[in-house]
């Protein structure tokens, strides 16, 4: 078990970014810019090179193409004035997000490509797959009455478990990492709600009201935390995406329906998973807050989509009959087409896509700077 | 009608601001004073959210004065003062109530029917109203619906359910002020610099830190200093 690791500034590192305050209020966005965040540490900087003008608000609908099936720029629409506008490029760069990259390609649909941008092999939107994820709470009765104290630190940290076990013994391939958090955090909405149903297990009144509330909030401040498992799916052909060709968003773009079924390798891990979070829990000497995920609900396996970890609808790969992007994350089927999210990623570790798509981004950028200088694009 | 939303963004504001002004030159720990202002400048906020906002507000109070009145009388039953801590309406809660079922309508029928049975109950009960009920008659009622059900009746479930999800609103509205914050003791979000579990809570466990690790990552002495590297990429600064 080890603290997670994260991009928070303790130190200054230069004179654009600020110090950790430790409001703990790193989901708002840093005041100091002492976290990382696409904003502060790529957007701006880039934009003081005064090359890049930044459009927001926008929305692309598609790519429109040539004669030779190349690349000429997007359709967009601004949604500040709902109208759709046209930009030419010499290169297109989509950053979309896996599924959003997706629609963006099946809806750029040509003479050249009738079955969509960069669809030759039918595998756009296809192998779109998601980490697993379940979860328990606990209540832990010996961090009841604890002393009070600052146990922020920066924001956005959890305690974290690699993966493990070893998968000849189990009935599921890959494995999963734990999160687990708790504290005496910030009230927020919710605070307090369940506290006083705590008194349950340890065999105390619970509800009420004046004083014994009161003390109650205070008593069970801090004894609950969380526990949840993040893990490796496998990527499936027919878990797809592809265009509702019945329904349209607000700006007209025709929206992606899903078809995505887990298959016992998800259901069985988060059968351990929640097996394993609870078998946690009572060695804390606590109690599983609420009833144990079982079966009827997959171990409370939650739907693909709400771990927002989804890849593998732009697989990258050498051979075009089952890939959407070579190595460099460029379209086979348009040389002036790439696709820098989390769309090419062929499989998924158990672990957040961010730093893996900023790899792979840069790599990408330096080879599309490569191709531009020797005339190739 | 107090705005209780803007003066938390006022707080919030406040203190970042303060923060980047004091702490990186002085190191200073102490917590800072900052005035309350009504705006909504400088607080991230995208233009639809800003719109739903002053939409809630437009609409002036959704409750009745007469449940208002009603709503402050059992919020103070729910959290009345202590010798250090000041009441949930001395901490605006029904402001909080009357704004979060404008943010959640869900919320509305069951708080607006609620008090309705609160009244209907008295009425049976002592022929008045609940608020002019003496205190005693009061905590009668509440004792019947304050707690889960111990008998086969269902006459109280309604009552029940209702004061369920009040006495949730009013924890949250209470325990996010700076006087229920103050009263819980928590210390976070404020201008701070963090130095890990105190010292005496280690000790109580038979803990501490690594002596060789202390400094390494948070060090407040040479926080602001600008970093530099050797060529292995150590720190030298």
């Amino acid at each position: 078990m080890i603290p997670a690791r994260i991009s928070i500034l303790t130190k200054r590192i230069n004179d654009e970014r600020g110090v950790c305050f430790y409001c703990g209020q790193c989901n708002r966005s840093c005041n100091a810019y002492a976290d990382f965040s696409s904003g502060s540490c790529l957007i701006f900087p880039a934009m003081k090179s005064g090359q890049i003008d930044l459009f927001t608000d926008c929305m692309v609908k598609n790519i429109s193409t040539n004669e030779e099936g190349l690349a000429t720029g997007v359709s967009y629409i601004d949604k500040k004035d709902m109208l759709e506008y046209q930009m030419k490029a010499k290169v297109v760069v989509l950053g979309a997000s896996a599924c959003s990259s997706a629609r963006i390609l099946l809806n750029s649909k040509s003479a050249q490509h009738p079955n969509g941008l960069g669809n030759s092999s039918d595998h756009v939107g296809r192998y779109l797959h998601d980490s697993t994820g379940a979860g328990l709470s606990g209540f832990i009765p010996a961090l009841m009455d604890r002393d009070i104290y600052n146990e922020d630190g920066t924001g956005a940290l959890h305690v974290y478990s690699p993966w493990w076990g070893d998968n000849k013994k189990l009935n599921f391939a890959r494995g999963y990492h734990i999160e687990m958090w708790g504290g005496l955090g910030m009230p927020s909405y919710g605070f307090g709600k369940i506290a006083t149903d705590m008194n349950k297990y340890i065999g105390e009144q619970v509800g009420g009201y004046g004083d014994k509330l009161r003390n109650d909030v205070k008593r069970f401040y801090g004894s609950t935390i969380g526990i949840a498992g993040r893990g490796e799916s496998i990527a499936l052909y027919d878990n797809r995406c592809e265009i509702d060709p019945n329904t349209v968003d607000k700006y007209g773009i025709p929206v992606l329906r899903f078809n995505y079924k887990w298959s016992n390798q998800e259901v069985n891990q988060a059968k351990h998973m929640v097996d394993t979070f609870e078998e946690i829990v009572h060695n804390m000497g606590g109690f599983v807050i609420g009833d144990k995920p079982d079966k009827s609900i997959n171990y409370g396996l939650l739907a693909p989509g709400q771990i927002i970890h989804e890849v593998g609808t732009t697989r990258m790969g050498n051979d075009p009959a089952t890939s959407v992007t070579n190595k460099y994350q460029q379209l086979h089927d348009a040389k002036n087409v790439f696709v820098v999210d989390a769309g090419v990623f062929t499989s998924q570790a158990d672990k957040n896509c961010t730093w893996t798509i900023l790899a792979l981004s840069m790599r990408a950028s330096e080879y599309i700077v490569d191709q531009l200088k020797k005339q190739n694009l | 009608m107090i705005n209780r939303r803007d003066s938390l963004k006022a707080l919030l504001i406040g203190s970042v601001g303060a923060t980047t002004l004091t702490l990186g030159v002085t190191g200073c720990k102490e917590e800072i004073e900052v005035p309350l202002v009504e705006t909504n400048k400088g607080y991230g906020r995208i233009t639809s959210e800003i719109a739903h906002d002053e939409r809630l507000e437009a609409q002036g109070p959704f409750f009745t004065s007469v449940e208002l009145s009603l709503i402050a009388t059992l919020c103070d039953l729910v959290l009345p003062a202590t010798p250090t801590a000041g009441s949930a309406t001395a901490a605006e809660v029904p402001a909080f109530i009357d704004f979060i079922v404008k943010d959640l309508p869900y919320h509305q029928i069951p708080i607006q029917g609620g008090l309705m049975w609160i009244n209907g109950e008295s009425n049976k009960r002592y022929n008045k109203i609940f608020e002019d009920c003496s205190s005693n008659e009061q905590k009668q009622i509440l004792d019947d619906i304050a707690y889960p059900s111990t008998e086969k009746t269902q006459q109280f479930d309604a009552g029940r359910k209702f004061f369920n999800k009040f006495r949730g609103l009013v924890l949250t509205g209470y325990y996010t002020t700076k006087i229920g914050i103050d009263d819980l003791g928590y210390v976070g979000n404020r201008p701070n610099l963090w130095d890990g579990v105190p010292p005496s809570v280690l000790a109580k466990h038979g803990l501490d830190y690594d002596e060789n690790m202390k400094g390494r990552y948070i060090n407040h002495d040479s926080r602001d200093t600008k970093a530099t590297w050797d060529e292995n990429g150590n720190l030298l600064t």
